[in-house]
């Protein structure tokens, strides 16, 4: 059993690509539902409006990327308004409910035949990104010994972890904000923060559209790193792996996400190369490489479970503050 | 899906062949109907069927191509019986496009006569959908969980048919019975080894839902640990040919299904409204503690609550495998229509989610007299939303329940 390679694996990983998209969209996801308490189960949407209104821009009506990203942010900022306008007022498993639907409307729109001159059905947009790589100031792969980063992905890690610094600390001094203090407020008590007269309505929207729109950075990023956009990236099953991460880590807390979505992916990575080097290596004989990958997301499902039954604060939360049955 | 099979690909150096044969449905080939190829790169290439009926089009390269067929060349009274379209991607080796033929008069119906085999087939899917939305609002009811795992059920039941069916080889009535009672048995275990001891620790609703979502991913990949990526059919009765009953085309499968949901619910009904479980459960859904108070022992009720949700479920399975087969996530795929039900109707009330199944139901099928197939379910979620805007409470549901 190569160790070397499986330790090298889950550490790169730990900060790379995937944790760096899944952070975002876990930061953004925080806002929502840690500070705020707001059920959005219709993360995925956000990253894959941002993705898409990207990928079009780009290669279907040949504008440059930093237009592109404009576009992604103003689609990301009208789902908030679609999504918020009819369920805000309502109680929130019907949030949930809609944010859930929605997803899947835009999900399948994106991959249907009917609009595949847009999107590209479900094989998707490839392509786009050459005008952010070619900023890379990196001339070639990082090997820091137990990290190994290609060229190009050293650049997407680094501009990603910068992104996570720039938005935690926004989300950090909004949070201990007046503003900040009001969404905590109807997170606890919708009808106290009302008595007081505040147009909680008004505060939930904010919310939704900056949650989304850091969620909408991680579409970016996504996007960019693989320079493709297939629509069953942004299946439901993804907002429910930053959900993991996120009480994993601690909601409500600045570093939950990035805890989280660092240690999920050290644990997934860790799992699936550790079982799939033994059974290459004939240690396990029962089980196939696929069966691996299942069991892998068996273990994500049983731990959401054992998370949120036993520490629903996770590990950097701080159980009195997360009431999580404000309804 | 099934009008397109990949053959075994072999190595070709000048790119992949699309081909097939057009046929009519008496298998007689059909000679001179051309069919025109579009692809990547502005790729247009035709070809006309053969004495064989063969066609075949040599692409430059792999890609995805629109294959269309050309109606105006099919022979008098031959229509298509599944559009005259497809799209396949194509990665070098043979690729075989079928187009199957049906007489043109069905084609051509009326516009009333296809209102009325979608409002059939919509009442048909609504039906299933209710045994889901009835099962899942009688636990919202009683309990307060939103449970995302109901599909999941929908899936055992289907697959413990399954396995009694094709595995240990009983008749599938048999096996179907057989896997009701084993789902309504392991509805009520879940209920006792997991719910019930979240209540007793006072688990918050919320913190409940999402714990239903880990149960719902761990069952959801060891069912495919289990069974496989792979759609499979019921041994028995699985191509069955339609009835023709005036205007509606329906298999005889559909109508005893049909007939065994409207029994399920109406013995629900019954059940909630005349026996004194069924009444204790609407007294534990209006308000725990003064049912508790009043000698009705809750827990009791809850357990009774889940084993007929979770049998309600698995007939919904049953009935789902045995038109379109038997899969690992057939239940997450007709969850969200489920939900779309149960809010539509409100939450909570269980004639509502029957309600609202059939609505949501009619509107999939009736709404591709106006929208392509393939975004049915997006016009009914639109829907959903639209209703939520107007009424939130939901068509039947009480005015304090949207809090």
């Amino acid at each position: 059993m190569d160790f070397n390679q499986i330790i090298t694996q889950t550490l790169t990983q730990a900060i790379g690509v995937s944790a760096v998209i899944y952070c975002l969209a876990a930061v953004g996801l925080n806002v929502h539902f840690g500070y705020t308490g707001l059920l959005n189960f219709g993360q995925a949407a956000f990253l894959a409006v941002a993705a898409y209104g990207l990928a079009v821009s780009v290669s279907r009506m040949g504008l440059s990327l930093w237009v592109g990203i404009l576009v992604g942010i103003v689609a990301a900022i009208l789902l908030a308004l679609l999504l918020g306008v009819p369920t805000l007022r309502l109680r929130a498993d019907y949030l949930a409910i809609v944010t859930i639907a929605a997803a899947e409307i835009i999900r399948l729109i994106v991959r249907s035949v009917t609009f595949r001159e847009y999107f590209g059905g479900s094989d998707g947009i490839t392509r786009f990104a050459d005008e952010f790589y070619a900023l890379n100031p990196f001339s070639g792969p990082i090997d820091l010994g137990i990290i190994k980063f290609s060229q190009n992905d050293a650049w997407v890690v680094t501009v990603g972890w910068v992104l996570i610094a720039f938005t935690s600390f926004v989300v950090w001094s909004l949070m201990r904000s007046p503003w900040g203090r009001v969404l905590k407020g109807i997170r606890e008590d919708e009808d106290a923060v009302r008595s007081l007269g505040k147009n909680v309505y008004a505060y939930k929207m904010q919310a939704l559209i900056l949650g989304g729109v850091i969620g909408a950075l991680g579409g970016f990023m996504a996007a960019i790193a693989f320079q493709s956009v297939q629509p069953d990236t942004y299946s439901t099953e993804f907002t429910f792996f930053v959900y993991t991460m996120l009480i994993l880590g601690g909601a409500a807390r600045i570093f939950g996400p990035i805890l989280g979505a660092a240690i999920f992916w050290a644990l997934l990575v860790f799992v699936g190369e550790f079982l799939n080097e033994a059974v290459n290596k004939g240690v396990i004989t029962f089980l196939t490489n696929t069966q691996v990958g299942q069991i892998r997301f068996m273990l994500v499902g049983l731990g959401l479970m054992a998370l949120m039954i036993f520490r629903p604060q996770g590990i950097l939360g701080d159980r009195k503050e997360l009431a999580l049955d404000a309804r | 899906m099934w009008g397109v099979a990949v053959a075994p690909a072999s190595a070709t150096a000048t790119g992949p062949v699309i081909f097939g044969t057009i046929t009519t449905p008496e298998d007689e080939p059909v000679e001179g109907v051309t069919i025109d190829v579009a692809g990547p790169d502005g790729f247009t290439g035709s070809a006309t069927t053969d004495a064989e009926g063969a066609w075949e089009v040599q692409v430059p390269s792999s890609g995805t191509y629109t294959i269309k067929l050309d109606e105006s060349t099919l022979p008098e009274g031959l229509g298509l019986a599944a559009g005259s379209e497809r799209t396949v991607t194509a990665f070098g080796g043979k690729v075989r496009v079928q187009f199957p033929t049906g007489d043109s008069v069905l084609e051509q119906s009326s516009k009333i006569d296809q209102v009325i085999q979608l409002t059939v087939d919509g009442l048909l899917l609504g039906l299933i959908l209710a045994l889901g939305a009835v099962g899942l609002s009688l636990i919202y009811g009683t309990t307060g969980l939103t449970n995302f795992a109901h599909g999941e059920l929908v899936t055992l039941g289907a697959l413990t048919t399954y396995f009694y069916s094709a595995i240990l080889g009983l008749p599938l009535v048999l096996a179907a019975a057989a896997g009701l009672v084993t789902c309504g048995a392991l509805g009520a275990v879940q209920d006792r080894v997991l719910w019930k001891q979240l209540r007793r620790r006072g688990t918050g609703l919320i913190a409940m839902l999402v714990v239903s979502i880990g149960l719902g991913i761990f069952l959801r990949y060891l069912f495919l640990f289990l069974f496989g990526g792979g759609t499979q059919q019921f041994p028995e009765f699985s191509g069955q040919a339609g009835l023709e009953i005036g205007p509606v085309s329906i298999t005889p499968k559909a109508i005893i299904g049909a007939l065994l949901a409207v029994a399920a619910i109406l013995g629900t009904i019954y059940w909630l409204l005349r026996t004194r479980m069924g009444k204790a459960s609407r007294a534990v859904a209006d308000n725990p503690a003064l049912a508790s108070a009043s000698g009705i022992d809750v827990e009791r009720v809850i357990n009774v609550v889940w084993i007929l949700g979770a049998t309600l479920a698995a007939l919904a399975g049953v009935l789902t495998g045995l038109t379109s087969g038997v899969s690992w996530n057939m239940g997450q795929q007709i969850l969200l229509l489920i939900f779309a039900a149960v809010t539509l109707g409100g939450l909570g009330t269980a004639f509502g989610a029957l309600f609202g199944a059939l609505i949501v139901g009619l509107l999939i099928q009736l709404s591709t007299l106006i929208i392509p197939p393939e975004l049915k379910s997006v016009g009914a979620l639109v829907i959903l939303i639209a209703i939520l805007l107007v009424r939130p409470q939901g068509l039947l549901g009480r005015r304090e329940r949207i809090g």
